[in-house]
């Protein structure tokens, strides 16, 4: 009887303890489905429509007793059919990795050492990474176009030192661009990096020391396999708002850097097509996530589903 | 304790130099002495242990040894080549590191092979070598399993392998088995002594517990503040310390403080406020001279009568000293008591009486009146 007692007992503490998990999880579940999944589906919805003048017409209706389901597919057959936006989506993924690179060049080092500075340092060193977000990032990106510009700040010193004779063109070019887009987001990259490094066990280094690694061997077959899940995190935080990035390339782009984000607003905006503009979206967000998902299930099953 | 099939090859029978020669090394930090002027030689094939407590510098002596701290001052010489210039990687000695140090990415296998890769061995050799190793400590079905996947013991002797791989000239050990639970520890202790036995390497080892330095090392070499008090084998350390502190560090030990009284050549009287001290052996000082006794707690008996006539008679010839007191404590540990006695004058002594019989005289216990008595061949007098 006691021991029956004592089963039920546990069985429902069990059972208690299996939904309070349920019910945690699906907090941000929720939340991901209200302001993620909703949202999407409706862009996706106006993306199949078909207008009628400024409504969007119901992609379900009611005739003669029959529901009728309409799909106008049409906007995904032009996105294939016109090559601006082929180029679009190209030269998007294209800068956004040529970032993701430089950034990774550029972060990792700071990250190393940050990390590797004496402990009552690294509080103030983070805060250094973190100050330019006290500012506004217009403010920030503007300020580029006047150090950039052809009477700009460099180009006017650089004359005057006599190391030029002619002012460079560097605004609204693909290295304006790149250098604007690696200023905003390398610290994306450093944080996840730092807070990856810094927990590193420097004992394996002094055991690869040990077992005859140089200290460059070592860095590159301990520290830097060590360091995987950062570098994977930090580029995605940087190549995933990259592609569709829109404010950077408008103030610091060029006729040469035409990116998806562009494209868009001008479908939005300036052609009110909504259903195209939202069909660009969804291949965009498309072009992003499957290859995302296609790594995480890839990492998963290299790692056994083991600890990171 | 000590593990005594495999002797400690004397100077003479290897012919002259110490295999490792650790000359007046010093190592600062700041304005500390971290390492002391320490000198130790070293023969091939020991098992040698350093023995101390935390933040005694016998970590510094090893990872100088191994190259992660260079000394101040002072040189290191492995088999007549002087090492203190040489970076980690270009010593031929491996360290089993505290805790290990698994690198956590990388398979068991591919652990050990990792300093062979480093050394540009070809692929099927180091093939063979990681599958010795294996065999060796007897991982071979683990061996595509990550360390994390593995228990506290596979991963120590993982470790093991990974540092025996490159048949080092010289095995570090760092608190090889600080890492392991009591029973584990026990068992693999000795494992752990066959394995470096069979490969043949020589071995220093830094712990802070003496059971460990006692059951595996040939010798000990007890540090304190950076010096090195005392090097032995484990019997000559526990029976013979050469001063107070090794004395207490090891073991468990009475000490009464007293002056010599009677200095006579095959035994010396030295007086305590306890008693007078019948010391069944000379020492060099001289009368009136401050010295301390020390009384391993194993070494007295403890009764409620005074020693019978027999037992008066069997001591005789090497003295005895006798004290009265009362037991004010008891610890009942199983295979041994432990009795605290409080003696006439108000000091204490520590006495075990081991627990041969499972009912045996009748128990003493607390509040009893006893008699403490032990040999004067069982004192050690300590001038420092």
């Amino acid at each position: 009887m006691a021991t029956a007692a004592l089963k039920s007992q546990s069985l429902a503490t069990k059972l208690t303890g299996a939904w309070g998990r349920t019910a945690v999880i699906s907090v941000p579940m929720v939340f991901l489905l209200v302001v993620f999944m909703l949202p999407f589906l409706v862009v996706f919805k106006i993306s199949l429509s078909e207008m009628d003048a400024v409504f969007f017409k119901d992609i379900f209706t009611l005739r003669d007793d029959v529901i009728v389901l309409t799909l106008k597919y049409g906007n995904y057959i032009s996105l294939t059919e016109d090559s601006l936006y082929f180029n679009a989506y190209f030269s998007s993924l294209k800068i956004a990795l040529i970032t993701t690179l430089i950034c990774l060049a550029i972060a990792y080092p700071f990250a190393y050492f940050m990390a590797r500075s004496p402990a009552d340092r690294r509080p103030a060193l983070l805060m250094l990474v973190m100050l330019p977000f006290w500012t506004s990032f217009l403010l920030r990106v503007y300020a580029w176009k006047m150090l950039l510009a052809d009477s700009g700040v460099f180009n006017n010193a650089a004359i005057a030192m006599g190391l030029i004779s002619e002012p460079l063109k560097m605004m609204n070019t693909p290295f304006s661009l790149v250098l604007g887009m690696v200023y905003t987001y390398v610290p994306f990259m450093i944080l996840p990096l730092y807070a990856n490094l810094v927990k590193m066990d420097l004992r394996l280094l002094e055991a690869a020391l040990d077992l005859g690694a140089t200290p460059w061997q070592a860095f590159w077959r301990i520290t830097v396999p060590l360091s995987k899940s950062g570098i994977i995190a930090g580029s995605m935080l940087v190549f995933i708002p990259c592609v569709g990035e829109f404010v950077i390339p408008e103030l610091l782009g060029g006729p040469e850097t035409l990116m998806i984000g562009h494209v868009l607003w001008d479908e939005f905006f300036s052609n009110n097509d909504w259903p195209m503009a939202a069909s660009v979206a969804v291949v965009m967000v498309g072009l992003i996530i499957i290859p995302l998902a296609l790594f995480n299930k890839y990492q998963a099953e290299s790692t056994g589903g083991g600890r990171a | 304790m000590a593990s005594n099939s495999n002797p400690t090859p004397s100077p003479a029978k290897t012919g002259g130099k110490p295999f490792l020669q650790i000359n007046r090394i010093v190592k600062k930090f700041d304005d500390v002495f971290a390492v002391d002027e320490v000198s130790l030689d070293i023969q091939q094939g020991e098992i040698f242990a350093l023995l101390g407590s935390s933040g005694c510098g016998k970590s510094t002596l090893l990872r100088m040894l191994a190259g992660f701290e260079t000394p101040t001052s002072g040189q290191i010489l492995l088999a007549g080549q002087d090492i203190v210039g040489l970076a980690p990687y270009e010593r031929p000695i491996n360290m089993m590191f505290q805790s290990y140090a698994l690198f956590p990415h990388l398979t068991v296998w591919d652990n050990i092979a990792f300093g062979l890769h480093r050394d540009g061995m070809p692929k099927d050799q180091i093939a063979e070598r990681v599958g010795q190793m294996l065999d060796l400590v007897q991982l071979k079905q683990y061996a595509k399993r990550k360390p994390h996947q593995l228990s506290g013991g596979q991963q120590q002797r993982v470790a093991l392998a990974r540092s025996l791989a490159k048949r080092p000239k010289l095995l570090l050990l760092d608190e090889p088995l600080g890492a392991l639970d009591a029973k584990l520890r026990q068992r693999t202790q000795l494992e752990l002594v066959h394995i470096i036995e069979q490969v043949g390497v020589t071995c220093v080892m830094v712990t802070h517990d003496q059971e460990e330095a006692m059951t595996m090392a040939t010798r000990i070499g007890v540090m304190s503040e950076g010096k090195i008090l005392q090097i032995g084998a484990p019997a000559d350390i526990y029976e013979t310390p050469n001063c107070l502190f090794v004395a207490d560090f090891i073991g468990s030990v009475n000490i009464f403080k007293g002056t010599v009284e009677a200095d006579a050549p095959d035994h010396v009287i030295v007086a305590s406020p306890e008693c007078k001290h019948y010391v069944s052996h000379g020492i060099t000082g001289t009368q009136g001279m401050a010295v301390s006794i020390a009384v391993r707690p194993e070494k007295m008996s403890i009764q409620s009568t005074p020693p019978a006539d027999s037992e008066r008679e069997s001591m005789a010839e090497v003295g005895f000293n006798v004290v009265q007191g009362v037991i004010e404590d008891l610890a009942y540990l199983g295979s041994l008591t432990t009795y605290h006695v409080k003696l006439d004058n108000g000091s204490k002594v520590k006495v075990t009486h081991t627990n041969a019989a499972r009912h045996g005289e009748a128990q003493l216990t607390w509040g009893d009146k006893v008699y403490v008595w032990w040999c004067g061949s069982d004192v050690v007098v300590l001038t420092q």
